[in-house]
């Protein structure tokens, strides 16, 4: 049985209980019960129609507990309104679960677990062991989420950037465990860009894809980072790269630019280069340039300090870096490349140092100390 | 079975055999480090000791309260702060002897010139729950 097939129908079937007059919590669990059931029965007895079946089963899951609860006249009233049975309709309520899971009135980490179960169609198991939290917390944590959001009408538009924000997040800080978050964020987003038309869906779908293109370049097999400028080109996924190109190109051409397909275009300019060395820096320049615009984002500045190091020599980089403020996280880990690049051995290797005592993770910590230690073996031999 | 911590330390240990700080190892040392780092750590899942691990940054922030109403008050990073702590195993072991002989496997992790740093680890045993049958 395919996994992903069925998690991909859950958020149409759980749409479908909650148009029925489902409450949004309770037709959440009874998706969910549905879909161990479907684990437990479909290898042996699969069904014809997938969805209805899931449909039929997550609706009595539903009709038992709301009859177990004290709600009984609700309860008839659903009975009555009940559908005949039949093949569950085909609109794709898709989006506004979407919405309604990254409402404002969450917080990221909720709106995130909440996506995972709602949309995506994940375990509370699987979502806990990817966030490293026992799973204990994270039931409370979904079931929180759902509260909160229990007062919201299903069908009010929602805002598509929170969507967005919630989907970059999946993506971008994907720990561990069975599932893959960044694939996960992916197939969110495709089926996201595949119910809305808007040049920044396409965009953040454009950006995943393309870093995704690099991630087999981007560890050594013992696990350490290998900086962008030394990934072996030939490992990059061209298949993904070329994917994410034509849809950041079809969204470009609409002329209404956003961050996400700002930093795509950032991530397609280095996918098209063959080597480092022939990396399109000056137009990377103006693409950060653009993204400072958009976001006024003291990170975006950084990473443009990179680029101006590149596109215009190491002073140049310094110049730019020095406007910024020296507490921005990985500031020293900038000044120390740019030193290096400008010859300037013992002040790299002294901040490379620096940098490491102040990373955020062990694989940055671990990279930015091997970095300082290289300088260090040259210099003293 | 019984829980243990060991405890590294970024100060407040007494000093190690092999005493030369991570960025003057070459790059390669650094590598075999972290290697018999993770090694370590698979090898007590293997073992079903392995509990967690962790590792901290060095600067963090002293806190406390303030009253009622008012916002906690917060200070340091203090640069003087005696003892800073790195990073934790905890490990489910059979007893005091095996969290000794684990935290020495530990403490053998290879460091500058390949050679082993000797540092050494805190073993500090939890505080568990009573048991049922105390007579």
């Amino acid at each position: 049985m395919n996994e992903v097939l069925l998690r991909s129908l859950t958020p149409n079937v759980l749409a479908i209980l909650v148009r029925r007059g489902a409450d949004f919590a309770a037709a959440e669990d009874a998706v969910q019960d549905a879909l161990v059931e479907a684990v437990r029965v479909w290898p042996a007895d699969p069904p014809r129609d997938p969805k209805g079946w899931l449909v039929t089963v997550a609706w009595r899951r539903f009709l038992d507990t709301t009859r177990a609860d004290a709600a009984r006249r609700r309860r008839e009233d659903l009975v009555d309104e009940e559908p005949a049975p039949g093949p569950a309709p085909a609109v794709d309520d898709t989006l506004q679960l979407y919405f309604l899971c990254a409402h404002p009135s969450l917080t990221p980490s909720s709106a995130v677990a909440l996506t995972l179960r709602a949309v995506g169609g994940l375990t509370t198991r699987q979502i806990a062991q990817a966030y490293l939290v026992p799973e204990a917390t994270m039931a409370q944590r979904i079931s929180r989420a759902k509260r909160t959001v229990s007062g919201v009408r299903f069908d009010q538009p929602g805002d598509v950037a929170t969507v967005l924000r919630v989907l970059y997040l999946v993506f971008n800080e994907g720990y561990s465990g069975d599932v893959d978050l960044a694939a996960e964020a992916i197939r969110l987003t495709r089926r996201l860009a595949a119910a809305i038309d808007h040049p920044e869906v396409a965009g953040l779908l454009a950006l995943m894809l393309l870093h995704h293109a690099r991630r087999a370049a981007r560890t050594a097999p013992d696990g350490s980072l290998v900086p962008l400028a030394e990934q072996d080109r030939g490992r990059w996924d061209t298949t993904l790269i070329a994917e994410g190109v034509e849809i950041l190109q079809a969204a470009l051409a609409r002329d209404r630019l956003g961050e996400f397909q700002a930093q795509a275009a950032i991530a397609a300019l280095h996918a098209d280069a063959p080597t480092a060395e022939e990396t399109d820096w000056v137009q990377i320049v103006e693409w950060y340039d653009e993204l400072a615009r958009l976001t006024d984002s003291p990170v975006v500045r950084l990473n443009r300090a990179v680029a101006v190091g590149e596109a215009d020599g190491p002073r140049a980089g310094l110049a730019a870096l020095a406007a910024l403020d020296a507490s921005l996280p990985r500031y020293a880990a900038v000044a120390a490349y740019l030193h290096e690049r400008d010859g300037d051995l013992a002040t790299a290797a002294r901040l490379y140092a620096e940098a490491a005592q102040k990373a955020p993770n062990l694989t940055e910590r671990d990279h930015l100390t091997r970095q300082a230690a290289r300088l260090n073996t040259h210099r003293h031999r | 079975m019984a829980k243990y911590l060991l405890l590294k330390h970024y100060r407040g240990a007494p000093a190690s055999v092999n005493n030369v700080p991570m960025d003057r190892w070459t790059p390669e040392e650094i590598s075999a480090h972290v290697q018999y780092m993770n090694d370590f750590a698979a090898r007590l899942e293997e073992t079903g000791e392995f509990v967690d691990g962790q590792a901290l940054a060095p600067e963090g922030t002293w806190v406390r309260y303030d009253g009622e109403g008012r916002p906690p008050v917060t200070d340091g990073p203090f640069a003087e702060t005696k003892d800073l702590i790195a990073g934790w195993m905890v490990i489910d072991v059979d007893g005091y002897e095996r969290a000794v002989e684990l935290a020495g496997e530990l403490s053998a992790a290879p460091g500058a010139g390949g050679r082993p740093i000797h540092e050494w680890l805190e073993v500090r045993p939890f505080l568990t729950a009573p048991p049922t049958i105390t007579e």
